[in-house]
């Protein structure tokens, strides 16, 4: 912790320094990781890059910014230093983000995962349990010994929507399979995330779904000789043989839309959940283990979501008591969706409090 | 049985960087110098090792480097503490940060590169006991090598003639000074090994425990090793012991969620931050038993003109 505030107020400080006059439109990006983690924050760099090449605008990052107070004090340098407009990219910058917001009234903000917007401040988030519920789908047909293990970073509404949109896959493909979910408290422990992998398959897992940022569970399938989901990013590197194939964030156009809005004035708050359908949401190409009638329905379920004829949500779905909480023909909507905070049934064990 | 054997298979690869990185800084402080770089020296071990690897493809030779990484970061910081009189504290929150910056600018090629991990040597004859063969005989060279250390410290700091001094320097490093032995010297070595040990318990990490390289991947391992020592009380066998109870305690955990036991995970994730803050209580409130093992110069700068 120390180390993560000592180090982003070192480099806060330095951009103060660094600020140029406002003529150019500048661009501002704070991320929760390294850019370096092959992950969530490597992705948001990469929309970054795409920025910065397809409109020549000037762009500051500062990484491995600690959620909460140290967060504020990054973003209120970037704002007074003269960005246009500013992409805060985990959920816990939603207040820093509103409170900075707030003093400067000419900066647009764009904030990742949250719910609270303003005049200037816009929200964005991708519908990546639509990428789950493929996962699910063939974990179902691939899994022998239907038990699927699921490594999950923090038990927030974001995560839980993908084990439960998952598990509901899942078990539509094989009624039979349970989903064992392992909490290791970090976005980010490499060693952690490997150890909790060894765990799930020391128990029977024969699958490996992560909801945290590091490749090291993908490596350790691949050791041990089952299958895994990468995140994020394609983590095929990793384990050619083991992954089954990966969700990979895309934010390049919603970034460059955004940017470019700013640009020519047309910038207003809005509210963005997209998924598969505009591109947000991609998925890396399937493992040489997945068998072709599985890559079939895998695309057809893809296809289904993007002509909005199937909803990863809709039901019936049943609660972990058994109880039917969503009727069949029914869809849980965006709002319950983004507060989502019970498991479905086939989800073992609770949600930690 | 059958869960058993791979949950304690886990908890020694989790033990093991926290008992390197935690036993060099022993030997540190037992000389009397705080090092907070245990993060940073750590992680250029990391870096260093894993590129090593990746272009000579040796083992050997990327342990060797880390180990050299680890001591020469921790050079900078002999050299700033002893013979510029740099307070040890923020020259070694600075050390952790640095080492942090330079890894992750040396690491920026090595992201998304693979490495099958360290060759596991099974012991003939012994490795094929069950289950002791399996738990005890059957590692990678780091984890062997990591237990020697933990005796060889133990016969340097007890038994031998040179940890006798090294310890005296520690404790009171005038009285050292007066009789004639060098207390920057042995300072600097002391440093020095710190240093090594950090750097090859990074070196476990991204040769052997997830066999990759990614930013800060050292998540906090540093600071455990710090608070490790303290949770010891500055001696070698109750770290090996320590390195063990918090490994084992982090891999439980997530053996208990499987299993569907409720613990809360964030509980079980500051146990081993919460354990040392109890060992420091109970020792403090007996002066005798401090006194007993941690080196009472422990963060004083030498000043050999006064």
């Amino acid at each position: 912790m120390l180390r993560k505030i000592l180090l982003s107020s070192i480099i806060a400080s330095s951009l103060g320094l660094s600020g140029v006059a406002a003529a150019e439109t500048k661009v501002g990006f704070v991320y929760v990781g390294p850019v370096g983690d092959h992950g969530w924050s490597y992705q948001h760099d990469q929309g970054r890059q795409a920025v910065e090449r397809a409109l020549g605008v000037k762009t500051t990052f500062v990484e491995s910014v600690a959620e909460g107070a140290d967060a504020e004090r990054v973003i209120r340098k970037l704002a007074s230093s003269g960005n246009d407009v500013i992409f805060t990219t985990s959920f816990g910058y939603m207040n820093p983000t509103i409170k900075v917001a707030k003093r400067f009234k000419k900066v647009k903000f764009e904030h990742a995962t949250g719910y609270k917007r303003a005049a200037n401040v816009s929200t964005y988030s991708a519908r990546f349990y639509e990428g789950r519920a493929i996962l699910g789908a063939i974990a179902g047909k691939m899994t022998k010994s239907n038990v699927v293990g699921y490594i999950g970073s923090f038990p927030i509404p974001e995560v839980i929507r993908g084990i439960d949109a998952f598990t509901l896959a899942l078990r539509k493909v094989n009624p039979k399979a349970t989903v064992k979910v392992v909490w290791v408290n970090s976005w980010f422990d490499p060693g952690k995330e490997g150890d909790a992998a060894k765990a799930l398959i020391d128990q029977g897992v024969d699958i490996i779904t992560q909801h945290t940022d590091s490749p090291a569970p993908l490596q350790v399938a691949e050791k041990r000789g089952v299958y895994a989901f990468g995140q994020a990013s394609d983590m095929a590197a990793f384990a050619p043989k083991s992954q089954l194939t990966s969700i990979i964030d895309n934010w390049s156009d919603y970034y460059i839309d955004r940017v470019k809005a700013a640009m020519d004035g047309s910038w207003k708050s809005t509210d963005t959940w997209d998924g598969i359908k505009s591109g947000m949401v991609e998925m890396a190409p399937y493992g040489d283990a997945v068998p072709q009638d599985v890559r079939d329905m895998a695309d057809k379920i893809k296809a289904s979501i993007v002509d909005g004829s199937f909803h990863p949500f809709q039901g019936p779905i049943k609660n972990q008591k058994g109880e039917l909480v969503v009727k069949a023909g029914e869809v849980i909507s965006d709002k319950d969706l983004s507060g989502l905070n019970w498991y479905v049934e086939g989800v073992e064990g609770s949600i930690p409090k | 049985m059958e869960i058993l054997i791979p949950a304690l298979l886990t908890i020694i690869t989790a033990a093991t960087p926290l008992l390197f990185a935690a036993l060099g800084e022993l030997v540190t402080e037992k000389s009397g110098v705080l090092n907070l770089g245990i993060e940073g020296m750590m992680v250029m071990g990391a870096i260093i090792g894993f590129v090593t690897v990746h272009y000579t493809g040796s083992a050997t030779l990327a342990i060797l480097a880390s180990l050299m990484a680890g001591a020469l970061m921790s050079a900078i910081f002999a050299v700033l503490v002893l013979q510029f009189h740099a307070s040890q504290v923020p020259t070694g929150l600075a050390l952790t940060i640095f080492g942090i910056g330079l890894s992750a600018l040396l690491g920026q090629s090595m992201i998304g590169i693979a490495y099958e991990g360290l060759p596991i040597i099974s012991i003939p004859l012994l490795s094929s006991i069950p289950v002791v063969g399996e738990l005890l005989f059957k590692h990678d060279i780091l984890v062997f090598l990591s237990i020697l250390m933990v005796f060889a410290v133990m016969w340097f700091l007890y038994r031998s003639r040179a940890g006798l001094i090294l310890r005296a320097v520690g404790d009171s490093h005038d009285a050292a000074h007066a009789m004639g032995y060098s207390v920057i010297k042995i300072r600097f070595l002391a440093i020095l090994f710190g240093g090594a040990m950090a750097g090859v318990g990074g070196a476990y990490l991204s040769l052997a425990y997830s066999p990759l390289w990614v930013e800060q991947m050292t998540a906090g391992r540093g600071w455990i090793a710090l608070a490790l020592v303290v949770f010891a009380t500055w001696r070698p066998g109750r770290v090996l012991l320590g390195a063990y109870l918090f490994g084992g305690i982090t891999i439980l955990q997530l053996h208990a969620q499987a299993l569907g036991i409720g613990i809360p995970s964030q509980v079980m994730s500051m146990l081993p931050y919460l354990a040392t803050v109890v060992v420091l209580v109970i020792i403090s409130s007996d002066q005798a038993r401090i006194k007993l093992n941690s080196p009472a110069s422990l963060g004083k700068a030498f000043h050999p003109s006064r």
